[in-house]
């Protein structure tokens, strides 16, 4: 069995999630669907029967890889803005990113305008 | 493919109208100075063309809705999902998405879309084939032996044997806010050493360290797959890979063929982003989380991470894909092969 936590932790990431996918469209997280469902999933199987416990734990690793699949978009979505969704750098762009600097030249290149 | 070349041709007709005479003398006394654009622009994403995201159950499943009109996959087919879990998601997908819609984040609806469409027009049998595909070189099996890794990691480490020498502190800080720290692991700046015998003192440690991680990470998932499907694997040092059993891949087909075609499809799915059967199996066991699934898969590159630093707009960018898309395809795993039924206990 994987080690998941406590259920308890993955909800607070969820919540977390959530809030950061409803801040940009400025609705509170509370009116979507997915919060409703959620809360309806983790209420109803909060006490499942001694008897066969797999059950919670397969929705608790389902929450929890729903949770890393939020989580991963949204850092993923990121580092793409930054580093890859601005299209081709410019050469200083490129040079600045291993940290090297183009030379400067005090007269100009003598192309510029 | 249509829609660039349309582009192009409305780039070079702009081009025509200009002027045919840009050097002309009216024109060449104020020269304009060079318009600092960059060379490739990403294709623009579409925009969002609707406000809400609502959830119906028709008569195939659930459909979802945005703003009153239906969702299609792109075969102009109805968008129906079998759960209501995955409906959710998918809706959450949508709603989530702000001025444009970015596709690339969308992984669970790229999975629908695959298995509602089924562009590739496979069938089960084909499917079973291409995860089992992995079998024979699954990640797992192939453990790095001495000699093997050796000659790998020379040609990573000592082979190309990178530069360690930082640049001033002043270049670091001048830059812009693209500025990053040099580092060794980019690849970037590589100076090619081709003196086999010149760093041997590593090719001596470091495939050990190596081969200690892979015995003591991957030997327990091996162990765990035997113990659950009775079956003999074994790992390999050699290039070709262990030797599969008859009986083995009989085993896992079969075991294959009882999950349903939306199941099996985000198997393959995570199979070829995995690149293990095994891990893939460990996943959708409840074995693994996807954490560990993900590391376990792309250990060697942990390793050199370790040791050489992580590079942010490469090591993290991919992880956090990778994740994502193993998430994604577990996820879609999950809910289209459960069948929940409610019982109540009987007072």
């Amino acid at each position: 069995m994987a080690a998941l936590g406590s259920p308890l932790r993955t909800w607070r990431g969820l919540l977390r999630e959530l809030r950061y996918l409803n801040a940009a469209t400025g609705r509170p997280y509370r009116h979507t669907a997915a919060y409703r469902y959620l809360v309806k999933a983790f209420r109803a199987h909060r006490v499942t029967s001694e008897k066969l416990c797999r059950a919670q734990h397969e929705l608790h690793f389902q929450a929890a890889t729903y949770l890393c699949l939020l989580r991963s978009i949204r850092e993923h979505v990121a580092l793409h803005q930054e580093f890859h969704g601005k299209g081709e750098r410019s050469v200083e762009e490129s040079a600045g990113l291993v940290g090297l600097k183009l030379p400067q030249q005090p007269g100009g290149k003598g192309w510029e305008p | 493919m249509w829609r660039s070349c349309l582009r192009l041709r409305g780039g070079g007709r702009h081009l025509l109208t200009c002027p045919r005479g840009g050097l002309s003398a009216s024109e060449g006394l104020g020269p304009k100075p060079p318009a600092h654009t960059r060379a490739y622009v990403p294709p623009a994403e579409r925009k969002r063309f609707y406000q809400n995201v609502s959830i119906t159950q028709g008569e195939g499943g659930f459909e979802i809705n945005l703003d009153h009109r239906k969702l299609r996959t792109p075969q102009a087919k109805l968008f129906t999902v079998p759960s209501e879990a995955l409906a959710v998601a998918v809706a959450t997908e949508w709603d989530c998405q702000q001025d444009t819609i970015k596709t690339y984040t969308m992984h669970l609806t790229t999975l629908c879309n695959t298995s509602l469409d089924n562009p590739t027009q496979r069938d089960k049998d084909q499917l079973i084939r291409a995860a089992t595909k992995f079998l024979d070189t699954d990640t797992v099996w192939l453990v790095a032996s001495a000699a093997l890794s050796g000659s790998r990691t020379q040609g990573v480490a000592s082979g190309h044997r990178t530069f360690s020498r930082r640049p001033p502190a002043h270049h670091l800080s001048a830059g812009s806010r693209m500025a990053r720290p040099w580092h060794p692991a980019a690849g970037l700046l590589v100076c090619i050493l081709p003196a086999p015998g010149f760093f041997s003192g590593y090719r001596v440690e470091e495939p050990e360290t190596l081969v200690e991680l892979q015995r003591n990470e991957w030997d327990p998932v091996i162990g765990w797959a035997e113990r659950r499907y009775g079956v003999k694997i074994g790992s390999s040092t050699s290039i070709m890979g262990p030797s599969i059993p008859a009986r083995t891949r009989e085993v896992l087909v079969s075991h294959l063929a009882s999950y349903n075609m939306w199941a099996l499809q985000g198997i393959e799915f995570v199979v070829s982003q995995l690149k293990s059967l095994v891990l893939t199996l460990g996943l959708i066991d409840l074995h693994l989380t996807v954490e560990q699934a993900v590391l376990l898969s792309r250990l060697e590159e942990a390793f050199q991470i370790q040791k050489w630093g992580s590079v942010e707009w490469a090591h993290d960018y991919e992880l956090r894909d990778l994740q994502a898309r193993t998430a994604a395809g577990a996820l879609f795993v999950h809910l289209c092969s459960e069948s929940s039924a409610v019982k109540h206990k009987l007072l």
